[in-house]
């Protein structure tokens, strides 16, 4: 099916020689950044349009265009006014406050105002990247590890456990926690890798499935285990000790929240390039994801290595449950991971963004740990609901996701279509 | 129908795939063209269909200019195309499939099946293709598929039949099947353009062969033209159809096969009691129509099917039933039947694919860290030493024509120690360039005392490769011979008769 499908690709392509050479084309469009980038400007301006058309004062200066000669630039000024003032909140509410941090590099004060931004925005992406290579590395494979969120909860759970009902120092609880989390991940991971290698059982359905078993399981520990904080009714955990908690990285005092999180994430990030560039197993994922039958022809057993992934897969995304706990709240309750916050969710879209790539997915999470900071403080700044956020966050991934779309808007038309790999395969498997 | 092409010429980038073509198709014509893998057929073909457009020359027809923008309008003015890749919807019936794209409709845009079925009986009686309208695509054989689309093709009224590659899938019952619909239809006074690399198959149903090469047309010749001409037509020299293969000096036995018996994915036992022995420094050809067990035989030697009774053994150890990395380790060769899908990793780069059945071996990895160097190292000494013509080593394989890919998979079982090389089908698809050059491998491995299996349809391949001949039916072998045997008696063989032909 494929190869028929790449006929048809072929035959549609447009005559790659045709004499309309645009800008565009001079560029090479070969590579991935300049797709992300272009999407994240369509982002940006389908975000315009929304800020716009909700907007009253916006809207009320266009329908007044014709009352006086003045109006159309008026209109004109307060839309750029508007959409200005909504992206500038959304910049220095997640990067920098550039009269802010001139003013620390002059004076050498308040450098943790100036930091705060970017502090809050890596704070959010570290999970996400340790998530998003969970679910990046089960792609490659040919996985679709749908539940890393509940495997992140579990890690959560489990390694909570290890760091609060556990006592010892530092030195030895907070590599005992994240093993424990990174253990709760696999219990997670290996129960749609067993049911997929020995019963054929799809992936998705399991993992998907278990998401919601996971997320009652979650309620039960916090309202009915020992886990449940003494004394207490509501679902929420025992808090950490503190010889178990990841430290700010500036101090408790400074009151930036980055943690020593973040060397795990780099840590994640460097095993997982070496992993997926340099190791033989990887080379057997990769293989296996990209032609299961060669993969049987060339000696590599199946099963061992659907149940390795989901080993590895779900191991990364309890690491980034627990993570996420111990830099952050110290402590989990009935709310930890769900809705808003699951990042096992998000981290899907954010490896699809990064092509299952390392660094592509840190790119990806620190752009959408990004969006979600600065959107706060829009809506805090402008009234503009956190929403727009969201949904530059959507449009991003829905035009990385349909290259041939992006190719189409900006006229990229000098490109082979080996330039736009699908960062999965489908379904089928 | 009358077609001609004149001075037809396409361009990619600086790449020049059709040269100023001139091309005439009378009515009730077969016209063959021919040509190695990448010579342009295909291209001209989707000029003519109107998949692409020319950058100079015209189509006329029937003595009016004509230009299509896209296959829509070739389609209505009477051009009709069989892809090599069917383009069926495997899950609609027959009728369906037909009247796909302009489907008969009752009130309320209802498809009217019963008028799809009518009109695929009509144009079925009209040129004896028999099919049943009501069968399920996928559910019928790849020959019958075919006569779907040629089907589909004829009930759009055209007039100009272009079948690209349709050989290729099948097998030499359904060539023959396929061979007398087309002379039915050119009775008809259809005008069929025929394209292959096969040379046995132009001379045998064509009317004119036109060779193309590189691009431009390098001759128009009659079918009586013989077939070593064709093939220096078509590579640009002489070419050895057979074999140059020194006398083999064959040792003791290497692989014993037993009474084996192998089930196939529907349970039935397809290898029923197989007995083989294969020499070192032997090269065994194991004919028959396709279809009659070889296929499972090959997959229960390399350890990817089951085999339910009988032993399989390799210089004397029992390898029955091991697994594929084991049958690697224990130095078996395997040249896959169907390549892109067993053999090679088509988005992963040439050096990768060269380690694939390797990359945990000395020099690749270095306890679970692979050594890119040196899988670099030996992609640049396999390319050298098999002319493997890629752009780079780190090309993906999917951009390499089915010749490279084909060497590629030789390289990499060719160049780690051997006990036993199993190809299947090792030339299927490729031009004759390549054949000769794989062909040439085998026979220098067989030379240096390696013991060689070869599975083919092709009887010239097994008459060219073989030091003896097995001819397998029915999940049995019917006879062991030698190649001095006629071809008549191996057909024989092949259609199942036993008598002592040896």
């Amino acid at each position: 099916m494929t190869d028929n499908l790449a006929d048809v690709l072929a035959q549609s392509e447009p005559d790659p020689v045709t004499p309309r050479r645009s800008l565009w084309s001079r560029f090479s469009s070969k590579s991935p950044v300049l797709l992300a980038v272009l999407a994240l400007i369509l982002g940006f301006l389908i975000g315009a349009l929304v800020i716009i058309f909700s907007t009253n004062t916006v809207l009320d200066a266009w329908r007044q265009i014709f009352s006086s000669w003045s109006a159309p630039g008026h209109a004109l000024k307060v839309t750029f006014d508007n959409v200005g003032a909504a992206y500038r909140s959304m910049f220095t509410g997640s990067v920098i406050d550039p009269p802010q941090f001139w003013h620390s590099l002059t004076t050498g004060k308040q450098w943790d105002s100036s930091l705060t931004p970017l502090s809050e925005t890596f704070t959010y992406a570290t999970p996400l990247v340790i998530a998003g290579i969970a679910v990046g590395i089960a792609f490659q494979t040919g996985i679709f590890n749908i539940g890393a969120n509940g495997q992140a909860i579990l890690g959560g759970i489990t390694g909570v456990a290890a760091a609060s009902m556990l006592h010892m120092p530092a030195i030895v609880h907070i590599p005992l926690t994240m093993i424990a989390g990174i253990a709760g991940g696999m219990i997670a991971g290996a129960i749609p890798g067993f049911l997929k290698a020995f019963t054929g059982a799809h992936e998705v359905i399991v993992t998907l499935m278990l998401n919601y078993v996971i997320a009652f399981f979650l309620l039960f520990v916090l309202l009915s285990t020992a886990l449940q904080l003494p004394g207490q009714s509501n679902d929420i955990s025992r808090n950490m000790d503190s010889s178990a908690q990841l430290a700010p990285l500036f101090g408790t005092s400074s009151g930036l929240r980055v943690s020593y999180g973040i060397f795990i994430a780099a840590a994640v990030v460097i095993f997982a390039q070496w992993f997926l560039d340099r190791s033989s197993l990887g080379f057997d994922f990769r293989i296996t994801g990209n032609n299961p039958n060669a993969a049987r022809a060339s000696g590599i057993n199946a099963r061992r290595v659907i149940i390795l992934v989901f080993l590895i897969s779900g191991g990364l995304a309890g690491l980034a449950g627990i993570v996420q706990a111990a830099s952050t709240t110290h402590y989990i309750d009935g709310n930890f991971l769900i809705g808003n916050a699951g990042i096992g969710f998000t981290a899907i879209t954010v490896a699809l963004l990064g092509r299952n790539r390392p660094m592509g997915i840190v790119w990806g999470s620190l752009l959408f740990a990004a969006l979600g900071v600065g959107g706060r403080s829009m809506q805090a700044a402008t009234g503009i609901p956190l929403d727009l956020a969201t949904i530059i966050q959507s449009v991003v991934v829905l035009f990385v996701a349909t290259p041939v779309l992006v190719k189409e808007i900006f006229r990229l038309r000098e490109t082979s279509t080996n330039a736009v790999h699908l960062a999965t395969q489908g379904w089928s498997s | 129908m009358r077609i001609e092409l004149r001075g037809i010429t396409k361009r990619f980038g600086s790449f020049t795939a059709n040269d100023r073509i001139d091309l005439v198709v009378e009515p009730g014509e077969i016209h063959c063209l021919l040509g190695e893998n990448g010579a342009g057929k295909s291209t001209l073909m989707n000029v003519i269909f109107g998949h692409l457009q020319a950058e100079e020359g015209e189509i006329i027809i029937d003595g009016a200019p004509a230009k299509f923008n896209n296959s829509g309008e070739a389609v209505r003015r009477g051009i009709g195309m069989v892809h090599q890749h069917f383009m069926l919807v495997p899950v609609f019936s027959v009728a369906e499939n037909v009247v796909l794209g302009f489907e008969p409709t009752k009130s309320f845009n209802r498809l009217d099946r019963r008028k799809a079925t009518e009109e695929i009986r009509r144009v079925s009686k009209e040129y004896g293709l028999e099919v049943d309208p009501d069968a399920i695509v996928e559910e019928l054989p790849v020959g019958l598929q075919q006569r779907v689309e040629i089907l589909k093709a004829l009930s759009q009224d055209a007039e100009l039949l272009i079948l690209d590659e349709p050989t290729a899938v099948l097998t030499p019952q359904e060539i023959d099947a396929l061979m007398a619909i087309m002379r039915s239809l050119a009775k008809a006074g259809k005008s069929i353009l025929f394209i292959t690399h096969k040379l046995k198959e132009v001379r045998a149903v064509g009317d004119v062969i036109t060779v193309i090469r590189q691009g431009q047309v390098v001759g128009s010749v009659p079918p009586t033209t013989s077939e070593s001409e064709l093939a220096s037509l078509m590579v640009g020299r002489d070419v050895n159809l057979t074999v140059n293969k020194e006398a083999g000096t064959p040792g003791k036995d290497v692989l014993e096969i037993r009474n084996l018996v192998v089930r196939d994915d529907r349970g039935l036992a397809v290898v029923n009691g197989v007995t083989l022995d294969v020499r070192a420094g032997e090269i065994m050809a194991l004919a028959g129509v396709q279809g009659n067990g070889q296929t499972e035989l090959v997959e229960a030697l390399a350890g990817m099917r089951r085999v339910e009774s009988g032993t399989i053994t390799l210089n004397g150890r029992d390898v029955t039933n091991k697994k594929p990395r084991e049958m690697l380790d224990e130095g078996l060769g395997h040249v896959p039947e169907d390549r892109q899908r067993n053999g090679l990793v088509l988005s992963m780069t040439v050096a990768d694919n060269l380690v694939l059945n390797t990359p945990r071996r000395a020099p690749f990895a270095r306890r679970g860290t692979r050594n890119l160097a040196a899988v670099d190292e030996n992609a640049e000494k396999q390319m050298k030493d098999f002319d493997i013509r890629a752009t780079s080593i780190r090309e993906s394989v999917s951009a390499l024509s089915g010749g490279n890919q084909q060497k590629v998979i030789v390289a990499r079982e060719l160049s780690r120690p051997l006990e036993f090389l199993v190809a299947s089908q090792p030339t299927r698809g490729l031009d004759v360039g390549s054949i000769e050059y794989v062909h040439r491998q085998i026979v220098n491995q067989r030379n240096e005392g390696l013991g060689v299996l070869i599975v083919s349809s092709e009887l010239d391949e097994v008459f060219a490769l073989g030091d003896r001949i097995a001819v397998m039916h029915e999940g049995r072998i019917t006879g062991i011979v030698d190649p001095s045997t006629s071809r008549e008696n191996v057909g024989l063989l092949m259609a199942g008769s036993t008598m002592a032909v040896a």
